[in-house]
């Protein structure tokens, strides 16, 4: 059976590559183009202990694509598969989608490892990848491409958030934490980039840690004006719970990626008050949010965070400019400018897409709080930057 | 300094407790029984899920913590009865074998019963909160409670183990094995006793933790590898010996790991300071280790040289 499933991935791998070269070499619509149904392949994480961020984002997704069952007036077709955090599972599975299944679309994924893993194997083929999560520094830069497209943000951006709100508060001495691998030096980077006063101390650990006593008793004994760190997932439910038992809630904590939808069910009281860096929060004030945060919660019964917002604003995105192309995707030209166009009410007011086709957007200070309905979610504090560029913009020149 | 050297004692001792009841079982289950037990890790997070679940069914941790220990002696009988017992006579190698794919096949099986998703333990009212050191310094009340209460069971072990009659079967046991069964003592009943109170005894130190950590799938490998550093330091079968090898890895793990960076800064400049810091802190408990063995290769206090 395993070995079956393995000859066939490598035998579709291999098909894929070739289909690759072809289409790339000629720059014209892929076959998938001109049939009449529209398909999409959702690419996410949805096992393992980070299932709970691809849940959401297919969850995002598939709201908007069951609200309108003809995404842009065609007939719709629509392949969820699970990357299982595998990168080479992942790109298999996406040659898959783009030469067997021939999408027109390939979503997602969560985790920058994947998309990287993804990106070559589905651009290259004239497809259009739209991510709803990662976005890391060199697509955004120097290897943009024009069918690739992002709806969540430069991975930095989140920590320079919490960067330029630590300056704004006037600290001078905030400890830093983050997991010893890449996204945890990057994360502490960014946070540099727009912070520039003392760092108390600056702590890496173990990937996976789940105990952080040692690392609070330094807290504890620095006594810091503050601590930024950046803990995904299960570290971060345990370090929030922990900080809270620890009586160390006086010490501002602010986060990226740590407090958010996907954790609050978790950790509940102990995070609320918590900071965290985003681009939206469910709270925020205006008609295309309200309308979509209470179709979520009423559809999933759970309160939905930035990665159900950036699918359900990617399910939008494709189904306004394939409407307006009245359905046609031979002409890749028009496709482009249609999605560049990004003409769609997203969730967090403004929204456009800069040259390299990331989004250029407000970002606030968010804090975690108990909601009005019972449940926990994010609620706005101030806004930190407003329709806000990444940094690698000006380094991609799109052909 | 002194602050967070208070702080970090405090935490070695915390995780060492832990540590001891984890070792404790492993430990005569190694040293009377002679099986080397790679599952006593699963035990561990067994306890977790099931104080996790009977604090979600009964809505309260004190009911789930006192349901938690039939389900672990039913648990330990179990394992003991349909694994454990056809190992006795086998190889170490079979051992480590049959053992080890008892890892896979629980950890497998939580899965199946309890999903991926971690799970939380709601914290004790009565044991939440922090309690003020000194200055500004506070430590959570719900830590002093996992320390007291290794402190209690290292206690009655003691009492146990010195000074009733299983007690001494257990000593004669890790020193004689087959003395013991020689002089008529029904080693089948001895073995199943032992093997599943160090199952109770694992499965209380995942219940403790479970509160402050996430119940999560590979929760029991994690601990595992730092319990037989322990076993081994303190010798193999002798309790004593896993209370002070616990004791004495934790603390070098939680106060070596913070001290050891901060002291080469003062020898080394602050960047390689920091990366050799982070490579040498993890390493710390196998340097000990080995310093131990080689003065005393049976172990602190271990019985057979």
């Amino acid at each position: 059976m395993t070995l079956k499933r393995t000859l066939l991935a490598s035998t579709c791998a291999t098909f894929g590559l070739t289909g690759a070269a072809f289409a790339a070499a000629h720059a014209e619509a892929p076959p998938s183009a001109n049939d009449d149904v529209l398909k999409i392949g959702l690419v996410y994480t949805l096992s393992g202990p980070a299932a709970a961020l691809g849940e959401q984002a297919r969850n995002g997704f598939m709201l908007f694509a069951e609200q309108n069952e003809m995404l842009g007036g065609m007939e719709t077709e629509i392949i969820v598969v699970d990357d299982e955090l595998r990168p080479d599972l992942a790109s298999d599975k996406a040659r898959e989608l783009v030469a067997r299944d021939a999408v027109d679309f390939v979503v997602g994924p969560i985790f920058s490892n994947v998309l990287i893993a993804i990106h070559r194997p589905v651009t290259e083929t004239g497809t259009v990848l739209i991510s709803t999560n990662a976005g890391t520094s060199n697509f955004a830069g120097a290897e943009c491409n024009p069918n690739f497209f992002v709806t969540s943000y430069q991975n930095d951006q989140n920590h320079e958030v919490m960067g330029a709100y630590a300056e704004s508060q006037g600290y001078q001495n905030v400890f830093l934490m983050a997991p010893n691998y890449q996204a945890g030096k990057d994360s502490l980077a960014g946070f540099k980039n727009s912070y520039t006063g003392g760092i108390a101390g600056e702590v890496f650990t173990e990937l996976g840690q789940l105990d952080f006593s040692s690392e609070l008793a330094q807290i504890a004994a620095f006594q810091p004006d503050a601590l930024f760190t950046f803990m995904p997932g299960g570290m971060g439910v345990n370090l929030v719970k922990q900080y809270d038992q620890a009586g160390l809630s006086s010490i501002p904590f602010l986060s990226a990626f740590t407090v958010d939808e996907t954790t609050l069910p978790a950790t509940q009281d102990a995070a609320v008050g918590l900071l965290g860096g985003a681009n939206w929060a469910p709270d925020m004030d205006n008609a295309a949010n309200e309308a979509f945060v209470s179709a979520y919660i009423e559809k999933y019964g759970a309160v939905p965070g930035t990665y159900a917002m950036q699918a359900y604003d990617a399910a939008q995105l494709i189904h306004s400019a394939v409407e307006k192309l009245g359905g046609d995707l031979t002409d890749r030209a028009a496709l482009r400018a249609a999605l560049t166009e990004a003409d769609f009410d997203s969730p967090r007011g403004d929204f456009a897409f800069g040259k390299n086709q990331f989004p250029i957007q407000d970002f606030y200070v968010v804090e975690a709080v108990k909601r009005d309905d019972g449940f926990y979610g994010t609620s706005i504090r101030e806004q930190v930057f407003d329709d806000y560029v990444d940094n690698y913009a000006d380094a991609c020149e799109m052909e | 300094m002194t602050n967070l050297f208070v702080l970090q004692l405090l935490n070695g001792v915390q995780l060492g407790v832990l540590l001891f009841l984890i070792a404790a079982g492993l430990t005569l289950v190694f040293g009377i029984m002679d099986v080397v037990n790679l599952a006593h890790g699963v035990l561990y997070m067994v306890g977790a899920y099931l104080i996790a679940t009977f604090a979600a069914l009964t809505g309260s941790f004190w009911w789930g913590l006192l349901l938690m220990f039939p389900a672990a002696i039913v648990v330990g009988l179990v394992l003991e009865v349909l694994v454990i017992r056809r190992l006795y006579a086998r190889s170490h190698l079979d051992q480590v074998l049959a053992t080890f794919g008892l890892v896979m096949i629980a950890n497998e099986a939580v899965k199946i019963i309890w999903g991926v998703s971690p799970l939380s333990v709601p914290m004790p009212e009565l044991l939440s909160g922090s309690v003020p050191l000194m200055g500004p310094l506070q430590y959570p009340v719900y830590r002093i409670a996992i320390i007291a209460a290794g402190l209690a069971v290292a206690l009655g072990l003691y009492v146990v183990v010195n000074h009733t009659r299983i007690g001494m079967l257990l000593r004669a046991g890790a020193t004689n094995r087959t003395m013991v069964s020689a002089l008529g003592i029904d080693i089948g009943k001895l073995f199943a006793i032992v093997f599943t109170m160090g199952g109770v005894l694992a499965c209380f130190a995942g219940a403790l933790v479970a509160p402050i950590l996430s119940v999560d799938t590979g929760m029991g490998e994690s601990v595992l590898i730092l319990t037989f550093v322990v076993v081994v330091i303190g010798g193999i079968g002798s309790v004593k010996g896993a209370f002070f090898g616990a004791i004495l890895v934790a603390v070098v793990d939680t106060v070596g790991g913070v001290f050891g960076p901060i002291w080469l800064r003062s020898v080394l400049d602050p960047s390689a300071a920091g990366q050799v810091g982070r490579m040498l802190a993890p390493m710390l408990v196998y340097i000990l280790m080995a310093v131990i063995l080689f003065a005393k290769p049976a172990g602190l206090f271990g019985g057979r040289g």
